[in-house]
């Protein structure tokens, strides 16, 4: 088995939630394998990105640039090819970065790359059985990706659990290995998001209203549930009608098509206009007083209460958790 | 007997200036001018598509003689209907007095052949009650316009210019023209009193009777200028008024007894691409619709030139009433003030940018925000057209790839399902699978039945329109009616999809659709949505009969195939009112035969709402317009349930599953749940059957 | 500026169900009908958009068979001034790397100086651009939600998380995946199709582009699908029921699970 190297993504010295996550993903691969988290950057977050490595990392390798400041995947590229040995196996998270990063990557380490991967199965032989999904999630597939002479393998960000699992080791300084790192292409500068304009379509879990909220003094309920759940709010199309809402939170095929993990449908009657616009295969919580309503075919939770009633006691309990 | 003034003709100003050379040159350049400015106005209309406007030339007299001679829109505005009926008529008396005067000036004493003898005194005794009449019409319309302002004028300024001062200018050149012209007469008439002469009868309370009467006194002198001033006043003014016409909106006066002779005959069709050219021809079309100025019709300019800004268009237009950017007159307007602004009376034609979009005219937005409900022309009383227009605009937006992103899936969906939610062919009968105690046949090569029932995409795959399906074919099993339908085979009726502009994909959907009707073999053709109805019966051609499931219900009735029972208990309590659709009132006609259906439920309490047959107030619009997201301050459903509500009702029926899919959104997001409800005739009928 | 576009035929899926055939080894493509990949019909829009202020060409390529060439046609309907379809019985079964291999062939064909593809397409992998990118040693970026062009460079914005952009300066020639949304790509009617219906699209083959047969089809490929199978979906929704202290004790216990808590 070679070795695998994990992509630490991180940013003003906080490590992405996918810096654990590739270590779970890795120890699926083979048990027993040594894993190395491959650290890049510039500046004093080094040192403390490195040191929460190690404490789960069988090995951190460090690699400080003032060309690696900020994670441009191109430079990133020439420094992973420069450094980590031929024939091994690269995780990224499957995310902007690893996206940029990960299939320039597997051609210049000369090496098999799969993306988006949700599951993995084991290896068989010099095959590596992982499953990914097509279709916006719609069909799921098992896949094998020869890994003899290495691999880029870009792991769904959230699937594999941080789970306090260990190894433990050592930081092994590499900036000399990094070598030239001249690129083509320059970052210039991050543009954030306006304030307050939420975008529903990056939102990782939706409290979404529809009808149900009947008036609208009562879509205060709805924003303080999703603040206790750390969630944003989006609704559908009678909610932007009646302008209780501004358009850029509608959900649906003439609002906005969302993505997230979990989506709580609360007085949403579930029209395929709306559900048009719910992709990737989210879990779907839906309460609504119809039985009859179409959400509880498509969702996997269903409960039948008044939104108005349920919504305080839920935020209730969540904040009391 | 010598006259007792100097006439015009004779008369000599200071003694040496014959006034004949006025009364010769005045007719002469207005009529110079006037020709030139008519000649101008001409050249676009030259230069635009054809159009067909020359065939069925009796139907065409009739329309002249209800829409323009006898006014019949007129009164459905009251108070300017009358004032224009009044101010018509007088032109029309007026007219010939106005032509007699022209020519008296130059040669004395003139009278209009056939105005010399008895029948003259006729004429001139009604003349000047009309002069009269047309004097304090044009008055109190100045009045009107210029301080009370009705509501209707108000609009954005973006739109264009107002026409406020424009019109009650020309309620002053009116007054001007009767005023001179009965001071002319009442000089002429006092002196002859003054000198003992035979005076001419003057009809008693008019306007020259008036002047006449406070004339008696006036010196000799006096009236000999008051005389020769008037004349010329009113000379001037005639000529200045005919060159002003074609300068606004008082160009009706001229262009809209021809608007009417052109005007569509037919309601609940589309014009086609281009006239002369067929369906299968339009591969060949460089361009489709239009997009600059010249790719409208010669009878589309004429429209422009004809409106006279009543503002009664916009003010049926739902579109306008909850504020859509789009006001039906404007187009319009815009349009006329591009045609002067680019065919100037001086200089050289300017050359034609695009009429959508930056540095255009219209905006994309407007184009699309109408729901070619036809309130619009229903209501114009000199015959303008606009969806037409509306569609010939969308045309060539859609030929530019331009169409909103909103309405590409649906109309691709269209194009690869024949449904607009891109749902599965083979799923278009799944709602006849919940259908219990009646069977819906399938036809194919070995099934057949006399009648299909044309259920379209809204009722096959919305499942709450489902209802709409199921309950149609209830009411055809009670009525006995050996129908089918045509399952997978069936495709979208593209009614909307021909009024958005996709000419191509809609004759795709017609040319597949009239097939599988036409291979079914069957007899007539039932459907319970409009739109299919109205595609089928105006847009398919060598079609069997077509027939609304309204008018199977009535006919059933009235047969005594179908018995219905009367209302339950809980429906005592319900007060009804009727939502006619677009698609089966103004563009079809079907108005009663709904209302007898849901008569024939006895017991039933049934009220109208202010807005109902040909005023309908459209519920937003179906099909594609579903997907089309307007900036609007307020739905269109939510504006006809507050209608239904004032008019005493808490359940609104309707013929059309759209209206319904709008009108129980409407009740939802006007708050009005549990104290309003709708529901389709078909169902309202069907949970009646009597079995 | 010449650009070259790359584009893919998919099933649109987006309204139905997928289904499996009995196999288990494709969907049931039966009932599907196809469509350009979404994302590449942003790029196309992007490339005639750029094309028409800076001025150039724009081509668009597939690799298929001969049914792909209607994407192409529609592509061109749209505005792609040149058409060029990849096909050779050779590429069947090729995984990412071939299929960027083939394209790498189409590319050193031409002199383009701008390269782009959709940001993914129907398998979801998001791969082909960048390693196309890698083998002709172009710089590259994804998930482009923003092209000013510049001389010998462009200006580019990268969709990154949290709705923010991430804005590179890359230079000419490269490799940029579009993201949805860039703009809004105009549409195409059957009018549109027909009027390109004659154009002659050239086709070529392995030999053509000189792609070693080795490198590309099932043979060459490390990555390759073994099945195709349902995520568990389940039934319907599971209702919950009992007292609302339950219910929201279950729903608790789910939403953690799922991730729905933070």
């Amino acid at each position: 088995m070679a070795e695998i190297f994990a992509y630490i993504k991180h940013a003003d010295g906080v490590a992405d939630d996918s810096a654990l996550e590739l270590f779970v993903a890795a120890k699926k691969i083979a048990a027993d394998a040594t894993v190395t988290a491959v650290v890049t950057g510039s500046g004093a977050d080094m040192d403390k990105i490195c040191t929460e490595m190690a404490a789960v990392y069988n090995a951190v390798w460090k690699i400080d640039n003032a060309a690696l400041a900020y994670p441009n995947a191109e430079v990133v590229r020439k420094a992973l090819v420069n450094t980590l040995p031929a024939d091994s196996i690269v995780l990224l998270p499957h995310d902007t970065f690893g996206m940029d990063l990960g299939p320039g990557l597997s051609i210049k380490m000369d090496s098999s790359f799969a993306a988006d991967i949700v599951g993995i199965e084991g290896t068989d032989g010099g095959a590596l059985k992982v499953i990914r999904q097509e279709f916006s999630g719609q069909v799921s597939t098992h896949v094998t990706c020869d890994i003899a002479a290495g691999a880029v393998l870009n792991i769904r960000p959230g699937v594999f659990q941080y789970d306090d699992s260990k190894a433990g080791g050592d930081v092994a300084d590499k900036s000399g290995d990094a070598g030239d790192l001249s690129v083509k292409r320059t970052f210039l500068e991050v543009v954030e998001a306006e304030a307050g304009d939420v975008d529903i379509t990056k939102s990782e879990v939706l409290v979404s209203v529809g009808r149900g909220i009947e008036d609208e003094d009562n879509v205060e309920i709805v924003f303080d549930l999703a603040e206790a759940m750390g969630a944003d709010v989006s609704c559908s199309r009678p909610i932007v009608d009646a302008k209780w809402m501004e358009k850029s939170r509608q959900v649906g095929t003439s609002g906005q098509t969302v993505k997230p993990k979990v989506y709580m449908a609360m007085g949403i009657s579930g029209s395929f206009q709306h559900m048009g616009g719910i992709k990737g295969n989210p879990f779907i919580v839906a309460v609504n007083k119809n039985t009859k309503a179409p959400i509880f075919q498509v969702a996997d939770v269903g409960i039948e209460a008044d939104i108005l009633e349920f919504i305080p006691e839920l935020q209730e309990a969540i904040e009391g958790l | 007997m010598e006259p007792v003034l100097i006439s015009p003709a004779s008369f000599k100003l200071f003694g040496f200036i014959p006034t004949v050379l006025f009364s010769i040159l005045i007719p002469l350049a207005g009529v110079g001018l006037f020709t030139y400015i008519m000649a101008t106005r001409v050249a676009p209309l030259v230069k635009a598509n054809p159009d067909f406007r020359f065939d069925r030339p009796k139907e065409r007299i009739i329309n002249v003689l209800k829409i323009w001679l006898a006014q019949y829109r007129h009164p459905r505005y009251m108070m300017a209907g009358v004032l224009h009926i009044i101010i018509f008529f007088g032109f029309l008396i007026l007219s010939v007095r106005s032509t007699e005067l022209v020519i008296a000036g130059i040669s004395s004493g003139f009278h209009m052949p056939g105005l010399g003898g008895a029948l003259g005194d006729i004429y001139y005794f009604f003349k000047d009650y009309a002069a009269t009449a047309v004097f304090f019409a044009v008055i109190i319309a100045a009045i009107r316009r210029g301080i009370f302002r009705p509501d209707r004028y108000i609009y954005p300024k973006s739109y264009g210019h107002d026409h406020t001062n424009e019109a009650v200018f020309v309620c002053l050149v009116i007054a001007t023209l009767m005023v001179s012209e009965s001071l002319y007469e009442a000089a002429l008439v006092a002196a002859e009193i003054q000198a003992g002469h035979e005076a001419t009868f003057l009809a008693p309370a008019t306007l020259a009777w008036f002047f006449k009467n406070i004339l008696l006194d006036a010196t000799p002198e006096k009236l000999q200028t008051l005389h020769i001033i008037s004349y010329y006043v009113h000379d001037f003014t005639f000529f200045f008024f005919l060159c002003f016409l074609p300068m606004g909106k008082h160009f009706h006066v001229i262009t809209s007894l021809f608007n009417v002779f052109f005007m569509r005959l037919d309601r609940g069709n589309v014009r086609p691409v281009r006239y002369g050219v067929s369906d299968e021809e339009l591969d060949d079309l460089e361009s489709f619709g239009v997009k600059k100025f010249e790719d409208f019709t010669w009878k589309d300019i004429l429209d422009f030139y004809t409106c006279a800004d009543c503002g009664r268009c916009s003010d049926q237009c739902p579109a306008n009433t909850v504020k859509r950017p789009l006001s039906p007159r404007f187009i319009s307007i815009k349009g006329r003030d591009y045609a002067f602004n680019h065919f100037p009376l001086m200089g050289n034609f300017v050359a034609q940018e695009p009429l959508i979009g930056e540095g255009g005219i219209y905006s994309e937005d407007e184009i699309w925000s109408c729901t070619t409900c036809g309130a619009c022309e229903q209501e114009c009383p000199i015959g303008i057209e606009y969806i037409n227009k509306i569609v010939d605009l969308r045309r060539g937006m859609v030929d530019e790839g331009n169409v909103p992103q909103t309405l590409q899936k649906p109309l691709s969906s269209l194009e690869k399902r024949g449904n607009p939610y891109g749902k599965m062919e083979k799923k278009r009968a799944d709602w006849t699978k919940e259908l219990e105690d009646c069977e819906v046949k399938i036809l194919d090569k070995k099934t057949t039945a006399e009648t299909l029932y044309f259920v379209d995409s809204v009722s096959s795959f919305d499942e709450r329109m489902q209802e709409v399906a199921r309950a149609t074919s209830k009411i055809l099993c009670a009525t006995g009616v050996d129908f089918g339908i045509l399952g997978k085979a069936e495709k979208d009726s593209g009614n909307e999809v021909k009024r958005f502009g996709e000419e191509m994909l809609y004759q795709s959907l017609k040319d597949h659709n009239s097939k599988a009707i036409l291979k079914s073999g069957v007899k007539n053709i039932v459907t319970a949505d409009p739109h299919a109805f109205n595609a089928l019966k105006n847009e398919y051609t060598d079609m069997p009969p077509v027939e609304h499931i309204s008018q199977v219900i009535t006919k059933g009735v009235s047969s005594g195939k179908l018995k219905l029972k009367g209302v339950t208990e809980e429906e005592q309590a319900k007060v009804y009112t009727y939502h006619d659709p677009c698609y089966l009132g103004r563009h079809n006609g079907v108005y009663e035969d709904p209302r007898d259906a849901i008569d024939a439920i006895s017991g039933i309490k049934r009220v109208e709402m202010l807005k109902n047959r040909d005023r309908s107030f459209c519920c937003s619009g179906g099909g594609l317009m579903l997907f089309y997201e307007p900036e609007e301050e307020e739905r269109m459903g939510v504006v006809r349930v507050k209608q239904a509500r004032k008019a005493g009702a808490n359940v609104i029926v309707t013929a059309c599953p759209f209206c319904l899919v709008n009108m129980e959104d409407a009740i939802k997001v006007a708050g009005l749940e549990g104290k309003m409800e709708a529901i389709d005739l078909g169902e309202l009928v069907a949970a009646h059957i009597e079995k | 500026m010449e650009i070259l576009v790359c584009v893919k035929r998919v099933p649109d899926t987006s309204e139905n169900e997928i289904e499996i055939n009995s196999d288990g080894n494709d969907i049931e493509r039966d009932d599907l009908v196809y469509s350009v990949n979404e994302w590449d019909n942003y790029a196309v829009e992007e490339a005639i958009q750029i094309v028409d202020k800076v001025g150039g060409s724009v081509t668009v390529v597939t690799v298929g068979d001969d049914e792909s060439e209607e994407v192409l046609r529609r592509e061109m309907a749209m505005g792609a001034n040149n058409g060029l379809l990849l096909t050779d019985d050779a590429f069947e079964g090729s995984d990412g790397k071939g299929i960027a291999t083939i394209l790498k062939g189409a590319v050193e064909k031409g002199n383009y100086d701008l390269i782009m593809t959709g940001a993914q397409a129907d398998e979801g992998a998001a791969q082909v651009g960048g390693m196309l990118a890698a083998m002709m040693d172009y710089p590259y970026a994804s998930l482009v939600n923003l092209i000013e062009a510049g001389d010998g460079k462009l200006k580019v914005g990268r969709e990154i998380e949290g709705g923010n952009q991430e804005m590179n300066e890359i230079e000419l020639p490269c490799v940029l995946s579009i993201q949805t949304g860039i703009n809004e790509p105009r549409y195409v009617g059957i009018r549109g199709i027909r009027k390109v219906a004659s154009v002659e699209i050239p086709e070529l083959g392995a030999g053509d582009l000189g792609v070693d047969a080795a490198a590309i089809g099932e043979d060459a490929a490390k990555v390759k699908r073994v099945d195709y199978f349902m995520p568990d979906m389940g039934e319907g929704a599971e209702m919950l029921e009992g007292s609302t202290e339950e219910i929201i004790a279950k729903l608790i216990e789910y939403l953690k699970a799922k991730g729905g808590l933070k």
